[in-house]
């Protein structure tokens, strides 16, 4: 079996590839949600991982309650997203500047 | 010496390292959702690997299966151009990999084998045949964590409802009259009478 720090480095690798997938394509809202999914899929690793070699199943419940608030969030993400779509006609983040944020 | 165990682990570490690399980088955005579903596949391989089996299957469920055919859906919906999506990849890619970078080398110096080795967090001996992962959870989900069990539900429930209400457009657009309003109308309310004093001939 691997020692605990090679699942630690492997969910490492994924939060990084997630945080330059969010620098990388700041213009299309689908892979910035995307990418959440795969910053949200690197700390569950994490969670997994701990919670195996700690030989404590609390790290499995909480990776448990992530997973549903990750569902609730793309759900929801989604939706604004296609009314956004809708309304606008572009997905495009630069366009989206009625806020004047 | 490595046995079976280890290559398994590490073939689907490259899988998933690979696949979330493609996601980043694929022009595609529907190719870009179908390596996320591979990078799924291959972390709930490392899940099964750490007998979080529950999990392992609960995330091609319903991750996979629901989640992900949602973007795919929601992607193949939208026809986005991509040439203008595309532009500022190149001019953004030196700040997103020095970030990525130092991020990864911080939690890897932080999460590496000097931390987090064999020799500070002994390995965990294999559970009995009989070990049931799925009972295990639940016992802990339906007693100590009922409450915040019963939250996720309500959650649930509350991003159906927005999610619903949000895209949904059916009667409330629509430009067919409604029958009450037009038995209603009264002659005073639509037709004005004026007198308009008939034309004479010019004298």
């Amino acid at each position: 079996m691997n020692p605990l720090s090679d699942y630690l480095t492997l969910s490492a690798i994924l939060f990084g590839i997630g945080i330059a997938g969010i620098f990388i394509n700041r213009k299309n809202i689908i892979i910035l949600l995307m990418c959440i999914e795969l910053l949200l899929l690197a700390v569950n690793t994490n969670f997994i991982a701990f919670s195996r070699y700690l030989n404590n199943l609390d790290g499995q419940i909480f990776v448990f309650f992530v997973l549903t608030v990750a569902a609730a969030e793309a759900a929801i993400g989604l939706a604004i997203l296609v009314v956004l779509f809708r309304k606008k006609k572009t997905i495009n983040v630069e366009e989206l500047d009625s806020l004047k944020g | 010496m490595m046995n079976l165990q280890s290559w398994v682990f590490y073939g689907f570490a490259a899988l998933a390292i690979v696949a979330a690399s493609m996601v980043v980088v694929s022009k595609n955005p529907v190719r870009a959702v179908l390596f996320l579903v591979l990078t799924f596949f291959s972390t709930a391989g490392l899940w099964m690997l750490l007998e979080a089996e529950f999990l392992a299957v609960t995330l091609v469920l319903v991750y996979v299966g629901a989640v992900m055919v949602l973007f795919l859906f929601v992607v193949m919906m939208l026809d986005v151009e991509l040439a203008s999506i595309r532009e500022g990849f190149a001019r953004y890619l030196p700040l997103g990999l020095c970030v990525s970078t130092l991020v990864v080398v911080g939690l890897v110096f932080a999460a590496g084998p000097n931390n987090f080795g064999t020799d500070i967090v002994a390995k965990p001996s294999p559970h009995p045949p009989q070990f049931s992962n799925v009972a295990e959870l639940g016992k802990h989900l339906y007693t100590e964590y009922l409450f915040p069990f019963e939250l996720a539900g309500i959650l649930l429930l509350v991003a159906i409802i927005a999610a619903i209400s949000l895209t949904y457009r059916g009667r409330r657009e629509s430009k067919a009259g409604s029958p009450v309003l037009q038995v209603q109308v009264r002659k005073q309310d639509r037709i004005r009478l004026v007198n308009i004093p008939s034309e004479r001939e010019n004298p």
